[in-house]
């Protein structure tokens, strides 16, 4: 199993026609990704890499049952796009673009909780690399030859972090059962803990690694948690060790600006419940095999 | 982005919140006269850095006479001003406002931020005003009051005037405090801002809320539609090197060590620098050029590491997802033809897509660079060769 998306799971590009959206379409149907349906306002009837095209979500998923969507769409559209989604019943909803206003995600995250909570849709990202169960599918712009399938899952605020930890694992020979990118951004869709609920429920994930980074409560939120409700065991790791306080690192979110904030906070949190803590960004794979081998 | 002290408060004006009369000077005989146009026996002259703590560091002075002002203006300007903010270097100094001082009775905290846990805006207030928030916080922290914004509908008048009723004012003050909140939120809201304080809010004998002293910073991703805010970035404030990366749209933060990092994503740029530290090394900056990264921007990235004096090794460290290795090495190769880096070593790892193809490139351009095929051997390697150059 994985958790997310798999072969069958029909996805929506929103965006398709785009040069970013056309390119990652085509990528990701050769990955294995069930790609059916493509939305591009003023574009709708045509087909696009094999694949029809809509003027609207709702049209699109009316007509083809898409369940996932992705976001290729410019910042200042994106959080009209990601409502469309949720308006139109997609229920994972995965947002590559960087750049979108922090003002912007706050109304979006608003907007989500007209849903019930059963019905809320789940939002991955924004400015993430996206998801991909291995040797099924990918809903993402991730280079999918990097990633070997098998039991481990892996949650990453970063996109190229998360491609270092996937290769590591692979070097070793270790696979993943999905890797989820959540984001760099300061206010985003799901969180570390979102997808640790799915990772605890999934039978073939038998170790999740969690990567962080600087800025931000969610790798303490959720290390809280895992002490209290994970039963699988977690390595973490939070980069940005040499990062100056109050200096916006490349990531909107990736900022020191609060107590517990910094990676020697976080990291120290994670280890008080209980994670394992890969010592350093080039020990990502050996840490998880050593986990592994103990567990 | 941040804007002046001066810029902020006009936001502020704009919004209904009543400010001193100020004027920005450029020059020693501008603040005098600022000063005569603004009338009134006493002014303050401030420096206009982007930091805080200026008071303590000299940057605010009382003057009450025009000579006074003049002299104020002339010690303040072409100076740099280091606060307990502004790191060792300092800010340079080339604007500063002279404002009206009239006495007052209180000073109060009033500060807007938006919440990353609660994904909401959340405004602060205290009583004791006038010292920093996380003093406010340490030595008053049961006195702190808050309120959360419904983004839906956006901060309330109930809301604020429960707010002013709880700093103790009187009903007279209220009705200005409560114009004063509603419209800092909406500078807040309406300018795309993450973060806007004011510290401190004073009231007056005649029961006038003014703000005093005000801070602003306005989220970079906004900033396409905020082209007023745009208009008030001033490039002094910034290090030269960053000012000169964000014209070429790179991520770029100077520090202080010897090991240039050219790296694409944000968080293995984070996660190079770790292992440079991590190897014994210190890092130059954090340089990430995006998960594409063309050759155009890796020769880019190059000229503005090597712009950096203290570079004395320079790691390139790219993981190819979207783009390719070949790609991304031909760029490495013609970059270092071009800039003609000589006397210092560089080490290039990459990983990814056609890596293999990537390090033939490399391998055969006949320059002398090192290659690493894992983070831990490139920043081992980066450390070696700065060491061994030194």
């Amino acid at each position: 199993m994985s958790i997310l998306i798999d072969e069958k799971t029909p996805i929506l590009v929103q965006g398709i026609t785009g040069d970013k959206g056309s390119f990652h379409t085509k990528e990701m149907i050769d990955y294995g990704s069930n790609v059916v349906a493509g939305v591009t306002p003023g574009k709708g009837g045509k087909t696009h890499h094999g694949v029809p095209v809509f003027n609207t979500v709702r049209e699109a998923v009316r007509e083809t049952g898409a369940q996932a969507s992705i976001t290729f769409v410019a910042p200042a559209f994106c959080a009209d796009a990601i409502m469309e989604a949720a308006d139109a019943g997609v229920r994972l909803i995965c947002s590559i673009t960087d750049g979108i206003p922090a003002q912007d995600m706050m109304r979006v995250k608003r907007y989500f909780l007209r849903f019930p909570k059963d019905r809320r849709p789940m939002l991955v990202g924004p400015n993430c690399a996206g998801i991909i169960s291995p040797g099924k599918a990918m809903l993402g712009i991730m280079p999918g030859h990097i990633y070997k399938q098998g039991a481990v899952g892996l949650i990453s605020r970063s996109g190229t972090l998360g491609y270092e930890a996937a290769s590591q694992l692979k070097a070793l020979g270790i696979g993943i059962s999905t890797s989820v990118g959540i984001g760099g951004d300061p206010i985003n869709g799901s969180s570390f803990l979102d997808h640790l609920v799915l990772f605890d429920k999934d039978p073939e994930t038998q170790a999740v690694l969690i990567i962080g980074e600087i800025g931000g409560p969610q790798e303490a939120e959720a290390s809280a948690w895992i002490k209290e409700n994970f039963s699988k065991p977690v390595i973490g790791f939070v980069a940005g060790l040499t990062a100056p306080k109050g200096r916006r690192m490349g990531h909107a979110g990736a900022i020191i600006s609060a107590t517990g904030d910094s990676a020697a906070e976080k990291t120290e949190i994670m280890k008080s419940y209980g994670l394992t803590v890969a010592p350093s960004p080039a020990e990502f794979g050996s840490t998880v095999a050593k986990v592994l081998q103990s567990a | 982005m941040d804007v002046h002290e001066y810029q902020a408060k006009e936001i502020l004006a704009s919004h209904g919140v009543e400010v001193p009369p100020g004027t920005v000077a450029f020059s020693p005989d501008q603040a005098v006269y600022a000063a005569t146009e603004l009338g009134g026996s006493h002014w303050v002259v401030k420096a206009q850095i982007h930091a805080g703590a200026r008071g303590k560091a000299g940057g605010v002075k009382l003057c009450r006479t025009y000579h006074e002002v003049q002299q104020a203006a002339r010690d303040l300007l072409g100076k740099r001003l280091v606060t307990s903010q502004t790191g060792p270097e300092g800010k340079p100094v080339q604007r500063v406002y002279v404002e009206v001082a009239d006495p007052f009775e209180r000073e109060i905290y009033l500060g807007y931020v938006l919440d990353r846990k609660l994904e909401r805006v959340r405004v602060i207030a205290s009583k004791h005003g006038g010292m920093d928030i996380e003093e406010i916080a340490k030595n008053t922290p049961d006195e702190l009051l808050q309120v959360i914004v419904e983004p839906a509908v956006g901060l309330q008048p109930f809301q604020a005037r429960e707010l002013a009723f709880q700093l103790g004012l009187n009903i007279k003050q209220v009705s200005r405090a409560v114009k004063t909140i509603m419209g800092a939120y909406r500078a807040f809201r309406d300018n795309d801002a993450t973060m806007l304080e004011i510290n401190p809010l004073v009231v007056t004998k005649d029961d006038k809320v003014l703000a005093l002293d005000a801070k602003m910073s306005f989220d970079d991703n906004a900033l396409f539609r905020r082209h007023n805010i745009v208009d008030m970035n001033d490039p002094s404030q910034s290090d030269p090197r960053e000012a000169q990366a964000s014209e070429h749209s790179l991520n770029y933060i100077g520090l202080d060590g010897e090991i240039g990092c050219i790296v694409n994503g944000a968080g293995l740029a984070m996660a190079t620098m770790d292992m440079i530290k991590h190897a014994g090394g210190n890092p130059a900056n954090f340089l990430d050029v995006g998960g594409g990264a063309s050759p155009e921007r890796v020769a880019t990235a190059f000229r503005l590491v090597l712009s950096d004096r203290r570079v004395k090794v320079v790691l390139v460290n790219i993981f190819a997802g979207i783009n390719r290795c070949d790609w991304v090495a031909q760029g490495v190769v013609d970059a270092v033809r071009a800039e003609k880096i000589e006397g210092v070593p560089l080490v290039v790892r990459l990983a990814g897509t056609n890596v293999e193809a990537g390090k033939k490139i490399i391998a055969e351009s006949g320059i002398p660079i090192i290659q690493a095929d894992t983070l831990a051997e490139a920043a081992e390697k980066a450390v070696a060769a700065y060491q061994g150059a030194k």
